[in-house]
C-alpha cells in the first residue's frame, strides 16, 4: 500500500467548470514525487486539496488517502491534529507564511506543542535543534527575530522547520525557491533534501522549473489543465516523453542547450491545445 | 553585434554612446542609510544588448530607474547621447521619454486593469511631453495596428482590456506600449520572471527578434543568468551596488574572473538526474 | 511634513492628559468657589481668565473639564472596543448566516446616533454621567465591529493564516494566535478617532442638559451656561469652546497620524 493514494480526485470551485479533473497518482513512503505544470494548470489546487484546506466554496470529490485513512469529507476537527504530525506543508513565499508579529521561533514552537504535550522548554529546546537541522547559525538569535528580521533564505528555513519539526510522514512543498536568489535556492534545496531524508519522509514537490524538480526527485507528474498527462520516473519522462506538452515543456526549459541569440523552442512547437476560449491559450 | 561591450569605464574613447554613466551613486538616507548603487560607471553603445545580472538587493533596479530618470541619483552623471540627464526637470526630459522605454516584470501591475489595450499602448503617444516630438509617430491609430502586429497580438485586442489576456500576452501588450513612441533603447526589467517557462521563450524570442529588426539597444536586467547569456551580447554582474565584472557574455559565461560570478554560474539549476 | 499631523495631535492630546491629571490634585482655586462680585469680571491677577457668570475661576474650569472628557473618551471607548472588537472577529470568522446576522444587527445599532440613544438613556434611567458614557459606547459599537471585520478578514485571507492551518492550529485558535496581534494597529487609530468623537458627543450631549449633573464641570455644560452671555462676555463661550475643539482635533489628527505611520510598516511587513 502507497502512502498516499489519491484516486478519481475532482475540484471544483463554486459552479465554474472543474480545475481537478479526476486525477489519480499515488506517493509511496519516502518518495519524491515532482508535480510540474503551468500556472493556472491546478499543482496548487491538488497540494490544498491534499491537505484539505481547500475555501469552503471548492468541492472535492474522489478519495485521498494518507496511511490508509481516507482525508476527503474528513471533519475538520479530526483532519487539524493531522496537520503539522503526519502531512505538512512549505508555502512559496515565506515572508506571507509566517506572522509578522510573532517571533519566528514561537511559531515553529507552537507547532510542537500542538501535537504532543511538552513544556515550553521542551519545546524550546526542540525548535533550536530543529533550526540547526536546517542549517541556520546561531538559531538561540533566530528564534526570537521577527520574520523581517531575517532574510529570504533564512525565512525559508524557519519555514522548513515548521514543516519538519514533527517528523510527518509526508511534506508537500509548493514552489519552495520560487522566490528566492539562485545562490539562497542552491541552499535550501540542500537542506530540504538532506531533512527529508533525516526525517524519512515523502514528499509532493511542486515546481514549474525542470531544473530544481530533476535536484528533488524521483519521479515526476505531469499536470495540464487539471490533469495528469503524463507520470513516471524521472529519468524516463526527462530523456523519453510520451505527452507531446511534456516534450515541449522539456524543450523549452533547455535554455542553456539553445545557442544564444537563437530562437528557443516553445511549447506551442509540440502541442497546440484544442480550441478554448480566448486569453487562456497555451501560447503567450 | 560582435561589439565587445564596455561596461568598462577604461575606454571612453568611444564616439558616440547611447548613454555614458560616470561614478554613478545612490544613497538612501535613513535610520540604517543604504548605498543602493556604488560608484558605478558604464557606457551603452548603439545597438548593445546589455544584461545587468544580481540577486535581489543588489543594486540592479535601481540603476535602471535612474538611467530611466525616474530616480535621482545622490552623486554621478548620466549622459544620454552626451547630454546630461541629471538635474533637468521633468518637463525638459521630453529628449529622455521618446528615446527610452520600459518594460516591466510583472504585467498585471503594469497596466491599468480600467483600460482598454488601445489607449493603454497609445497612452505614451498622448502625453504631453511627447505630443509635439519630431520623432514621435503623430498618427496613433497607425502606430498602434503597427506595434500590435509587431508583437503579434490580434488587431480586435486594442478594443478588449488586459484581464481579458494571459500573462504572456499581457506582456506583449507592456512591449507593444514601450515600442510605441519609436524608441531608441528598450529597458526590460526582469520581462520575463513572472512568465511560465513555457511563455518565456515566446517572450524572449520576440524581443530577440524585435531588437533585431528595429536595431534597438536594449539593456536587460535579470537574476536568470540563462535568460541574459540568451538574449545579451555584453553582461554586467551586480552585488551590494557594484558592478563587479563586466564584458562580452561570452568572456563571463566562459572564463568568469571573480568569485561571486563563479557562484552564481555554478548556482544555475541543471537537469540533472544523480543526485 | 506627513508626521506633522501625528506630532500636532500628540502635543495636543498631551496637553488635554496633562491638564486633567494636574487638576485632579491641584487648580488655581477650587473650579466651583464663587468669588462673590467677580461675576464676569476680566482676567485679573491670578485669575488669568477672568471670571464665569457666577464669578468663578475660568481658568479653573476649564482646566478641571478635560477630566469628565478624558474619563467619559476612555469609558466609552472601551466599552465600543470590548463588545464591538470581539463581534467584528466573530463576524470576519465565522461564515455564512451568523456572520451575515452579526453585521445585520451592527447596521441597525449604527442607524441610531449616540444622541438619541443618550435622550433614550436620559428617560428611563435620568441624566448622568453614566448614562452618557454608555450612551456613547454603544452608539460606537458598530464602528469598531465593522473595522474589526475587515481587518480580521484580510488576516484570515493572509497566507500565515494557510500555514498554521497547515501546521495543524484549529481554526478558531488561530484568531487569538494570529488575528488579534495584528490587527491591533488598525483598532488603535479607530481608538484613536472614537476617542474624539466621544469627546465631542458628550460636550453635545451636556450642552444639550442631559449629561453629568450641575455641580460636575464639563466643557460642554460651561457653553450651555456661557451662551446667554455670548454678546456681553465672548470669552465665557470661547474657551470651552477652543479646548472641546482642540481635544476632538487632538485626537482624530492622532488617529491620522497613527494611520499613516503605521501603513507603510504594515507594508513592509507583509
Amino acid at each position: 500500500m502507497s502512502l498516499l493514494e489519491v484516486r478519481n480526485l475532482s475540484v471544483a470551485f463554486g459552479r465554474r467548470p472543474p480545475t481537478l479533473t479526476g486525477i489519480d497518482f499515488t506517493i509511496d513512503a519516502g518518495a519524491r514525487v515532482g508535480l510540474i505544470g503551468q500556472s493556472g494548470s491546478g499543482k496548487s489546487v491538488t497540494a490544498l486539496a491534499v491537505m484539505g484546506l481547500l475555501p469552503e466554496y471548492a468541492t472535492a470529490t474522489g478519495s485521498i488517502r494518507l496511511g490508509g485513512t481516507e482525508l476527503i469529507g474528513r471533519p475538520d476537527a479530526l483532519f487539524a491534529p493531522m496537520r503539522g504530525n503526519d502531512l505538512s506543508m512549505v508555502f512559496q513565499e515565506p515572508m506571507t507564511a509566517l506572522d509578522p508579529t510573532m517571533k519566528v521561533g514561537r511559531q515553529v514552537a507552537e507547532v510542537v506543542r500542538l501535537h504532543r504535550k511538552s513544556s515550553r522548554e521542551q519545546a524550546r529546546a526542540l525548535t533550536l535543534d530543529m533550526l540547526e537541522q536546517v542549517d541556520l547559525p546561531d538559531p538561540e538569535q533566530v528564534y526570537d527575530a521577527f520574520a523581517h528580521q531575517l532574510s529570504g533564505g533564512q525565512r525559508q528555513r524557519v519555514v522548513l522547520a515548521m514543516a519538519l519539526i514533527n517528523q510527518p510522514d509526508l511534506v508537500i512543498c509548493d514552489e519552495p525557491t520560487t522566490a528566492l536568489d539562485v545562490t539562497v535556492q542552491q541552499q535550501v534545496l540542500r537542506v530540504l533534501r538532506h531533512n527529508l531524508d533525516a526525517v524519512g519522509a515523502a514528499c509532493l514537490f511542486i515546481t514549474h522549473d525542470l531544473a530544481v524538480l530533476s535536484q528533488v526527485c524521483d519521479q515526476v507528474l505531469v499536470m495540464l489543465d487539471g490533469a495528469i498527462v503524463e507520470a513516471g520516473e524521472l529519468k524516463s519522462v526527462f530523456t523519453d516523453p510520451q505527452h507531446p506538452y511534456t516534450r515541449g515543456l522539456l524543450a523549452t526549459a533547455r535554455l542553456d542547450q539553445v545557442a544564444p541569440g537563437s530562437r528557443l523552442p516553445t511549447v506551442a512547437d509540440f502541442y497546440r491545445r484544442p480550441e478554448r476560449t480566448p486569453g487562456t491559450e497555451v501560447a503567450g | 553585434m560582435s561589439d565587445p561591450s564596455t561596461p568598462d569605464p577604461s575606454t571612453p574613447d568611444d564616439p558616440a554612446p547611447v548613454y555614458a554613466v560616470r561614478d554613478l551613486t545612490r544613497v538612501y538616507p535613513g535610520s540604517r542609510t543604504v548605498v543602493a548603487v556604488d560608484n558605478v560607471s558604464l557606457t551603452v553603445r548603439r545597438g548593445q544588448r546589455l544584461g545587468i545580472v544580481g540577486e535581489s538587493g543588489s543594486g540592479k533596479s535601481t540603476l535602471i530607474r535612474m538611467l530611466a530618470a525616474l530616480d535621482r541619483p545622490t552623486a554621478g552623471d548620466i549622459r544620454l547621447h552626451g547630454r546630461s540627464i541629471i538635474g533637468v526637470p521633468e518637463r525638459r526630459l521630453g529628449f529622455l521619454r521618446s528615446a527610452v522605454q520600459l518594460v516591466f516584470q510583472d504585467p498585471r501591475s503594469s497596466l491599468d486593469p480600467r483600460m482598454r489595450v488601445g489607449d493603454i499602448i497609445t497612452e505614451p503617444l498622448r502625453s504631453r511631453m511627447m505630443r509635439h516630438r519630431s520623432d514621435v509617430p503623430d498618427d496613433h491609430a497607425a502606430r498602434l495596428t503597427e506595434v500590435l502586429e509587431a508583437v503579434g497580438l490580434p488587431a480586435d485586442s486594442a478594443r478588449r482590456f488586459p484581464h481579458e489576456f494571459s500573462g504572456g500576452q499581457r506582456q506583449r501588450i507592456a512591449i507593444a506600449r514601450a515600442l510605441a513612441p519609436r524608441p531608441e533603447v528598450l529597458i526590460a526589467d526582469e520581462p520575463v520572471s513572472a512568465l511560465d517557462v513555457s511563455v518565456r521563450a515566446q517572450v524572449l524570442n520576440l524581443l530577440n527578434d524585435l531588437v533585431d529588426r528595429m536595431g534597438l539597444t536594449m539593456i536587460f536586467v535579470s537574476h536568470d543568468l540563462l535568460v541574459v547569456r540568451h538574449v545579451c551580447d555584453s553582461v554586467a554582474v551586480m552585488r551590494g551596488g557594484r558592478i563587479v565584472e563586466a564584458g562580452t557574455t561570452e568572456q563571463v559565461y566562459q572564463r568568469p574572473q571573480e568569485p561571486y560570478t563563479q557562484a552564481l554560474l555554478a548556482a544555475i539549476p541543471t537537469i540533472r538526474f544523480e543526485r | 511634513m506627513k508626521r506633522a499631523s501625528l506630532w500636532t495631535g500628540v502635543v495636543l492630546v498631551g496637553i488635554v492628559l496633562v491638564a486633567g491629571l494636574v487638576s485632579l490634585v491641584w487648580t488655581p482655586f477650587d473650579p466651583n468657589r464663587v468669588f462673590p462680585g467677580a461675576a464676569l469680571q476680566g482676567p485679573q491677577g491670578a485669575h488669568i481668565l477672568g471670571f464665569d457668570q457666577l464669578g468663578r475661576d475660568l481658568f479653573s474650569r476649564v482646566l478641571a473639564g478635560s477630566q469628565i472628557c478624558l474619563i467619559v473618551g476612555v469609558i466609552s471607548v472601551s466599552i465600543a472596543a470590548l463588545i464591538g472588537v470581539p463581534w467584528g472577529i466573530a463576524a470576519g470568522m465565522l461564515k455564512g448566516w451568523p456572520s451575515e446576522l452579526l453585521m445585520r444587527v451592527a447596521d441597525i445599532l449604527y442607524a441610531f446616533p449616540a444622541l438619541l440613544l443618550a435622550i433614550l438613556f436620559a428617560a428611563a434611567r435620568g441624566s448622568s454621567t453614566w448614562s452618557a458614557m454608555t450612551a456613547i459606547g454603544i452608539a460606537t459599537i458598530p464602528a469598531f465591529a465593522r473595522v474589526a471585520r475587515a481587518a480580521t478578514l484580510s488576516v484570515m485571507s493572509s497566507d500565515y493564516i494557510l500555514a498554521a492551518r497547515a501546521s495543524g492550529t484549529p481554526y478558531l485558535m488561530s484568531a487569538v494566535r494570529h488575528v488579534l496581534p495584528n490587527i491591533a494597529p488598525v483598532l488603535g487609530v479607530q481608538a484613536s478617532v472614537s476617542f474624539g468623537m466621544a469627546i465631542l458627543a458628550e460636550a453635545a450631549l451636556s450642552y444639550l442638559g442631559l449629561g453629568s449633573p450641575p455641580l460636575v464641570v464639563t466643557w460642554g455644560r460651561m457653553l450651555r451656561e456661557a451662551q446667554t452671555y455670548m454678546f456681553n462676555d465672548p470669552a465665557l463661550a470661547l474657551w470651552p469652546g477652543l479646548a472641546i475643539a482642540g481635544a476632538v482635533l487632538g485626537f482624530n489628527l492622532l488617529g491620522d497620524g497613527l494611520r499613516d505611520l503605521l501603513d507603510p510598516r504594515l507594508r513592509e511587513a507583509v
